[in-house]
């Protein structure tokens, strides 16, 4: 062996600096989100605090807003870490609500008359197909996700609007509740929960429930590593023998379910869907992942930042509302918090591409 | 020369065209485990074309390529890794955002568990690169560092440190240390010396004669797409090569030029005799002039453009 002053120790090496509690969270990408947390939530406990910002009603309204974007931001977050986007995933979102309430419609309104069982399976196959469709597409065409997917934003959102009204006249479809097998689904996914006086939806522990499997697949799966992989070199990916095309097909369908379960559990919640439900939601999902330190290059983020993301995102509209700020504000703030994140993500990267 | 049995890789008369242009032509060389063979050529010399034609990405259009002393037809570089051939890239090896320890097992990750519990087995990973780093004397600071950190120097010598941990029998390495600095590209040579101790068949390209010198133990020079030299490091001193790469007559010329445009400049002037002392101080070769060994084509047989 050549002479070195010092062997590589198998525990500790005198390189390495101990670092503190807060240059090791500095390396995490969640760090902007935790922050952003805070921040918000503190300017609203002050300006809001006679409107009772600081209370269980508005936790549980907050939480309430946050899990559906949550759970669809997790997913984004697991794309974009992949290096890909989905815009479509509001388009499909509206499609498979409507799927559903299409499915379970009677026959005389221009429906197929289902129960509701059948129709939640026709609904997440529909979906799938069109995640497989948007994967097919980025993967065959080797043009940019963002391209692909304002493309399906658009022909799914109107195949849903131009369906609907062909089939049953109507933009909105309703009385999900007389449906045989409502009640099943009531109770896995449209139930509250009642704490100190609050209503809080159940559809906030599928969102924790998705984030913490996400995040474990991330870090603690070969799929995880892959996702990584993809994202951050696919060349470099490939050659090592990564599956970089089913890595990213398999988070196009991801997305899609994402949106399919946003849309059956909605549907069961509102008992009812509308062609219009959705819209947008591609754009919060993604700076909700944004926010939360995912890199729009791909390569870097986590789904638990995605998570605090979509919190962000349900505080800073909770907080506007029982402000009674006027809601024209709402997108300033929106927009302002996005920056900051971007600006501060971009940052942190450079810090951690060359330390 | 070493008998043609006990060669890991061995070509015979390999060529590659595409269309009408002549990327290599007759390339007969043998690569033997243990040992360091180092292909030296300049740009366009056609070095790039022959090692993507030993890691498989491109099949050649004549001529024979043989492993363990059968022939074999490489379709990709999956292929040529499968017997244990592999390629490290000079810019194609890490991802810089990923942590050292998730790169080194990227594509391979060990798991434990079964089923849906099937996981990535983090404490083996971290554990079996701290091991297989230092094995190769490579001496990492944290295996939680992203790759994005380290030198250009470590991260050649961390993807050869995978590669030789996935198995490889053979290394090809392209032009690890072009791209660094005098001191980290010691540290990449030492690592080819280590890859080589743990009997590893190590080709080595590179246009630089004083980094395959000290690593190398046979010396392959490309010239124009064909060989131009095939020597063992008994037959070839340090300044042979140089001369060989370069062209001793194309050096010659070089000085001359550089003696008109020193003539005003007393420093650069000194220079210049000094590098005409080296060219001439260097004996002619009688490798070079009369081939023995290999086939030795001169540049008249390269491409025609």
């Amino acid at each position: 062996m050549a002479t070195t002053a010092t062997e590589p120790t198998a525990d500790r090496d005198e390189r390495v600096r101990r670092v503190g509690g807060i240059r090791k969270l500095l390396d995490r990408p969640e760090l902007g989100a935790i922050a952003g947390l805070i921040v918000v939530w503190v300017f609203f406990a002050i300006i809001a605090a006679e409107n009772n910002f600081v209370g269980m009603a508005t936790t549980a309204s907050i939480l309430n807003r946050a899990a559906p974007l949550g759970i669809l931001a997790v997913a984004v977050a697991l794309l974009m870490i992949a290096g890909e986007f989905d815009l479509s995933i509001g388009s499909i979102l509206g499609f498979s609500g409507m799927a559903i309430m299409i499915a379970v419609t009677p026959v005389d309104a221009g429906g197929l008359g289902w129960s509701l069982m059948p129709a939640v399976i026709l609904a997440l196959v529909l979906a799938l197909v069109t995640g497989l469709i948007n994967g097919w597409l980025v993967i065959v065409t080797r043009l940019p996700s963002f391209i692909i997917t304002l493309g399906t934003l658009f022909t799914f959102r109107g195949l849903t609007i131009a369906i609907t009204r062909l089939r049953t006249n109507r933009t909105q479809l309703g009385n999900l509740d007389e449906v045989p097998g409502y009640e099943f689904f009531r109770s896995y996914f449209g139930r509250d929960f009642e704490i100190l006086g609050a209503h809080f939806s159940i559809s906030i522990l599928w969102w924790i429930a998705f984030t913490a499997l996400a995040t474990w697949m991330l870090v603690r799966t070969r799929s995880g590593n892959w996702i990584f992989g993809t994202g951050g070199a696919p060349d470099a990916a490939r050659a090592v023998g990564v599956p970089v095309r089913r890595v990213k097909i398999a988070l196009f369908l991801t997305t899609a379910f994402a949106a399919f379960f946003v849309a059956m559990s909605q549907a069961v919640e509102f008992t009812g869907a509308d062609t219009l439900r959705g819209t947008r939601r591609e754009f919060e999902a993604i700076i909700a992942a944004v926010v939360g330190g995912c890199l729009l290059t791909g390569g870097y983020g986590s789904a638990i930042g995605a998570a605090l993301g979509a919190l962000i995102f349900a505080m800073v509209q909770q907080g506007i509302v029982i402000t009674g700020i006027d809601g024209d504000w709402y997108q300033v703030f929106i927009g302002v918090v996005l920056l900051a994140a971007v600006i501060f993500n971009n940052f942190i990267r450079r810090k951690a591409a060359s330390r | 020369m070493s008998t043609d049995n006990d060669a890991l890789i061995e070509t015979r008369h390999l060529s590659k065209y595409f269309g009408s242009v002549i990327a290599i032509k007759d390339i007969s060389m043998l690569v033997h485990p243990g040992r360091v063979t180092c292909l030296l050529g300049d740009n366009g010399a056609g070095k790039s074309t022959l090692i993507k034609t030993l890691s498989g990405v491109y099949e050649p259009s004549e001529g024979e390529y043989l492993c363990d002393g059968e022939e074999m037809h490489l379709k990709s570089p999956r292929d040529a890794l499968a017997r244990g051939i592999a390629t490290v890239y000079q810019d194609l090896a890490m991802i810089p955002l990923l942590s050292i320890w998730r790169n080194f097992f990227l594509g391979s990750e060990p798991t434990k568990g079964w089923g849906p519990l099937r996981r990535f087995d983090v404490k083996k990973a971290k554990e079996i690169t701290r091991e297989e780093l230092s094995k190769m004397g490579i001496d990492i600071r944290d295996p939680e560092q992203a790759v994005g950190t380290l030198s250009g120097g470590e991260r050649q010598s961390l993807a050869i440190a995978r590669a030789v941990y996935f198995g490889a029998r053979v290394l090809i390495l392209d032009e690890p240390t072009a791209a660094l600095g005098v001191k980290q590209a010691g540290v990449v040579l030492r690592y080819i010396v280590k890859a080589k101790q743990r009997g590893v068949a190590v080709v080595f390209i590179t246009h630089n004669p004083h980094h395959a010198f000290p690593v190398g133990d046979h010396f392959v020079i490309l010239r124009r797409g064909s060989v131009f030299g095939d020597f063992s490091k008994d037959e070839v001193t340090l300044e042979h090569l140089v001369q060989m790469m370069a062209g001793g007559a194309e050096l010659d010329t070089l000085t001359h030029e550089l003696e008109r445009v020193a003539a005003d400049d007393p420093d650069l002037r000194r220079a210049v005799a000094e590098l005409a002392q080296e060219v001439k101080a260097a004996p002619q070769l009688p490798g070079a002039a009369e081939p023995s060994s290999p086939p030795v084509t001169d540049g008249e047989a390269g491409p025609e453009d």
